[in-house]
């Protein structure tokens, strides 16, 4: 994989926005690539701002309130996309890199038939006439399986169940056939039996359109279920990037081990045990403590991590930002 | 004899529509539910959203007056008695919310929430007041100076820690816990479960825990009653709770929970379509629209729920 060119890549991006309270930056020096056909997790806690992150490359924040760090660069297809005008970023957005949000019964128009909604990201980006845009809207009903479809276009979204209207919201943020698909918080507002419709039908789309994915998420589970590498996010920064069966089987910081542990486990017999825990709360990204950011909820905390913070290393394609980061063997064994 | 005892239980709420508001129809949230909670256990109630479970929650206090059906605590039937019959078992039995943000007052401290609660039930002394709640605090394991602050001062996890002192203010004895931890961070979520636990075994609470996780259930809970459409479909022990789902349904939402583990191979089960309305319940088996075993007999008959080995009660025609 590693040898194709990633279809989107962001260096550096740091978005921080004005407040009462002063400047304050949700995202800090994020880096990451992505790649055609491949399924990207960025998983944290909330506030640890992986939905600014995602936000920032759509550039749905607010303009007037954001500011984004002078090295950031967000490129797909040659541009930089967090410097381009808004006219050239409308041609990108919902055509090229589509995004599908958290709260289905929300992101829907509730005063227009689900038909108009999906027409309305056509008629802007493809020359499809009326009609074309008509089979094409029913085809892609079609392709996330909603049941009926020449008859649910005309309906609104309040006649859909929550499962049927994140369905189309993937088939919305499909018709244009994106390079890239963001999808923040796809499943939570969702039951599991619904959730597991909903994954299997991502997967089944992304080897067919070969879509890059990047699924943003609190929910490890989701992650280890779908996803091909993980970014765990902390505070504002990347703290941990690996593939998916380094992060789940071989932890190397002390936060996506901590996480790991503090999830109740099906069928390991552990009923009624305390569960291992973090101590604490994430820090406010207003009093953040010196040097590591973590290092307040820290079970193996030293005194360099309170005099520095680490920087993101790299080793051999897997990057932990740690002062000691955990060995492989010792923590195969623990976990296990 | 079980400390809570519930037989039959029926809610359903009526829906007003028409020229002349009358009820035009019936929304059927819980449908003849029975169980028993033995002293000092954990029930765990499961469910997707709208099969009843926070319904049957707030039934089992009364905060919803049920249709039908019995209960019992200690003995004493609890659905005939007046309003005032009922404050001392309204003392004993106490409900920690789902969403910490809402249902704190926003505009009282901590003390003043807990002074609330303690002075209206008075079940202390007015100059140990100060004392108890300091001792609450501490108990939910909340710093002093929290006394003094008021809820949109703390994070999430903290809040439901009020919410937690706040139930335990009366030293009841059955805690109802509608969803305690849906809305906090995994880490979080810990923390409160073990606070939990702790509380438990110290103050011998029992426990009605109701959640949509079977992850949270399976670790917190020793028995767990399966709900789908109002309907309990399954009761089972939590010990090999996977070797021992028998129904359909409970195997469904064991196979369609993530797991942890990149390297366990096998799919998610997944089911095809959504929840049957509970305004107009199918005829037959909850069940039986997304059912993979469905019978032709499903469609037509509702399935009893009996009694297998080991208290373990299933209502499923197709399984032995």
């Amino acid at each position: 994989m590693s040898e194709r060119a990633p279809i989107l890549e962001v260096r550096n991006l740091s978005t921080s926005f004005k407040t009462d309270q002063g400047v304050v930056t949700a995202v800090d020096d994020v880096s990451f690539d992505l790649y055609a056909g491949e399924t990207l997790g960025i998983v944290g806690e909330s506030g640890c701002g992986k939905t600014v992150t995602s936000k920032s490359i759509m550039r749905l924040l607010p303009d007037h309130l954001t500011i984004y760090g002078p090295e950031s660069r967000i490129l797909f297809d040659d541009k930089n996309l967090a410097q381009i005008p808004e006219r050239e970023m409308r041609d990108v957005r919902g055509a090229r890199i589509a995004m599908i949000f958290q709260e289905p019964m929300t992101s829907l128009n509730p005063v227009f038939t689900i038909g108009w909604q999906l027409d309305e990201a056509l008629k802007y980006h493809t020359d499809l006439d009326r009609a074309g845009r008509r089979e094409k809207s029913i085809e892609m009903l079609r392709l996330v399986e909603i049941p009926n479809p020449e008859k649910r276009i005309s309906e609104y979204p309040h006649q859909l169940s929550g499962g049927m209207r994140q369905r189309v919201m993937i088939a919305m943020a499909l018709s244009c056939e994106p390079d890239v698909l963001i999808a923040d918080e796809p499943t939570t507002a969702l039951d599991v039996t619904i959730q597991a419709q909903i994954l299997q039908l991502m997967g089944e789309l992304k080897t067919r359109l070969d879509t890059a994915i990047m699924l943003i998420t609190h929910d490890l589970g989701v992650v280890a279920q779908v996803c091909d590498r993980v970014l765990v996010m902390y505070a504002g920064r990347v703290i941990e990037e690996g593939t998916i069966r380094d992060i789940f089987h071989r932890p190397r910081h002390p936060y996506t081990r901590a996480l790991l542990d503090s999830i109740p486990k099906s069928g390991k017999r552990e009923h009624g045990k305390p569960l291992p825990t973090i101590p604490g709360i994430v820090p406010s990204l207003f009093e953040l403590p010196p040097g590591c950011r973590f290092q307040e909820r820290c079970a193996l905390k030293e005194e360099r991590c309170v005099d520095e913070e680490p920087r993101l290393e790299d080793h051999e394609g897997w990057q932990v930002r740690c002062h000691f980061p955990l060995e492989i063997g010792e923590v195969a064994e623990e976990v296990r | 004899m079980a400390l809570l005892e519930v037989h039959d239980l029926v809610k359903h709420f009526p829906v007003r529509g028409g020229l002349l508001n009358r009820v035009v129809g019936r929304v059927h949230a819980v449908n003849g539910v029975s169980f028993s909670v033995e002293r000092g256990d954990i029930l765990g109630i499961v469910g997707e959203s709208g099969c009843g479970k926070s319904t049957l929650g707030k039934c089992v206090i009364r905060l919803i007056e049920p249709t039908g059906g019995s209960l019992t605590y200690d003995g004493e039937e609890l659905f005939d008695l007046r309003h005032d019959e009922l404050m001392p078992f309204r003392r004993k039995m106490q409900i920690i919310f789902q969403d910490p943000y809402s249902s704190l007052n926003p505009r009282l401290t901590v003390k003043a929430l807990l002074k609330e609660v303690l002075a209206f039930h008075r079940i202390v002394p007015r100059e140990d007041l100060d004392a108890r709640i300091m001792e609450l605090i501490a108990q939910v394991g909340l710093r002093p100076e929290a006394a003094d602050k008021f809820p949109h001062e703390f994070s999430g996890g903290q809040r439901q820690r009020i919410g937690i002192a706040r139930a335990l203010a009366l030293e009841p004895e059955f805690i109802i816990a509608d969803e305690p931890v849906s809305a906090l961070d995994v880490s979080i979520q810990a923390q409160v479960l073990n606070l939990m636990m702790d509380l438990k075994r110290d103050l011998g609470l029992t426990l009605l825990f109701i959640s949509h996780d079977l992850k949270v259930i399976e670790h917190f809970c020793d028995c767990v009653v399966v709900m789908y459409l109002g309907f309990i479909v399954e009761e089972l022990s939590c010990d090999e709770l996977h070797e021992r789902a028998l129904h359909p349904y409970t195997k469904a939402l064991l196979g369609a929970n993530p797991v942890n583990d990149p390297d366990d191979a096998r799919d998610l089960t997944v089911l095809q379509g959504d929840v049957p309305s509970p305004y107009d319940l199918p005829k037959g088996c909850p069940f039986a629209s997304r059912c993979p075993v469905v019978e032709d007999r499903c469609r037509e008959e509702m399935p009893p729920l009996e009694e297998k080995k080991d208290g373990q009660r299933v209502a499923c025609f197709v399984v032995e």
